[in-house]
């Protein structure tokens, strides 16, 4: 089996179960476990958007 | 492991083995910790993650670091990655065992998976270190 993503989708990925670990280990609530895991996954997301665009413009 | 492992043994009020045992188990299994100290949902998903980024990361044929000494970069990336390999417990020692690690060949899918098995591993360090503040009380 040879799984083949791209660079996106390898970074929503990672962020996905990164998210999930962190929410867990950092918050002392369910309810804050998930609250912060989301607000993670957003961050990563929206992090990969901006640097994205960052890069195609840098190149020009 | 080790920073855990030294602030622990710092701490007089907490003995070792009311932490150890759900350390290693931690460290052995993903998630195991969490399933010692009867944190099953939690350690549900620890499972779920670390398992998947680094069943993911053998797919896209990542290769596995071994330690190699050099200049400083080059010991701070080989040593480093190769601890955050062996972090997968189980995982990697079963990947090694059964002959799925893969030689270190160039293309960034495998570039990828690499990342792919060193994240899942620090993930379990995480995991690890959570395990530990709630054998040792510091946290519910």
């Amino acid at each position: 089996m040879h799984l083949s993503l791209t660079h996106f989708e390898s970074a929503v990925v990672f962020s996905l179960f990164a998210s999930i670990v962190l929410g867990i280990v950092t918050k002392r609530s369910d309810r804050e476990r998930v609250r912060y895991g989301v607000r993670c996954f957003a961050y990563f997301v929206g992090s990969l958007f901006v640097v994205g665009w960052l890069m195609y413009l840098g190149h020009g | 492991m080790a920073n855990n492992a030294g602030a622990a043994a710092a701490d007089p009020t907490v003995p070792s083995g009311k932490w150890l045992p759900a350390v290693v188990v931690a460290w052995l299994v993903p998630g195991g910790g969490h399933f010692l100290l009867k944190r099953n949902g939690r350690g549900g998903l620890i499972l779920l993650s670390v398992a998947a980024l680094f069943l993911m990361g053998l797919a896209m044929r990542g290769p596995m670091f071994h330690p190699q000494t050099g200049d400083l970069l080059t010991t701070i990336i080989y040593c480093g990655g190769f601890l955050a390999d062996l972090a997968n417990g189980i995982f990697y020692l079963l990947a090694n065992w059964l002959g799925y690690a893969q030689p270190d060949v160039a293309g960034h899918v495998h570039d990828y998976g690499s990342k792919f098995i060193v994240a899942a591993g620090l993930l379990n360090i995480l995991a690890m270190v959570d395990a530990y503040e709630i054998a040792a009380g510091k946290k519910n």
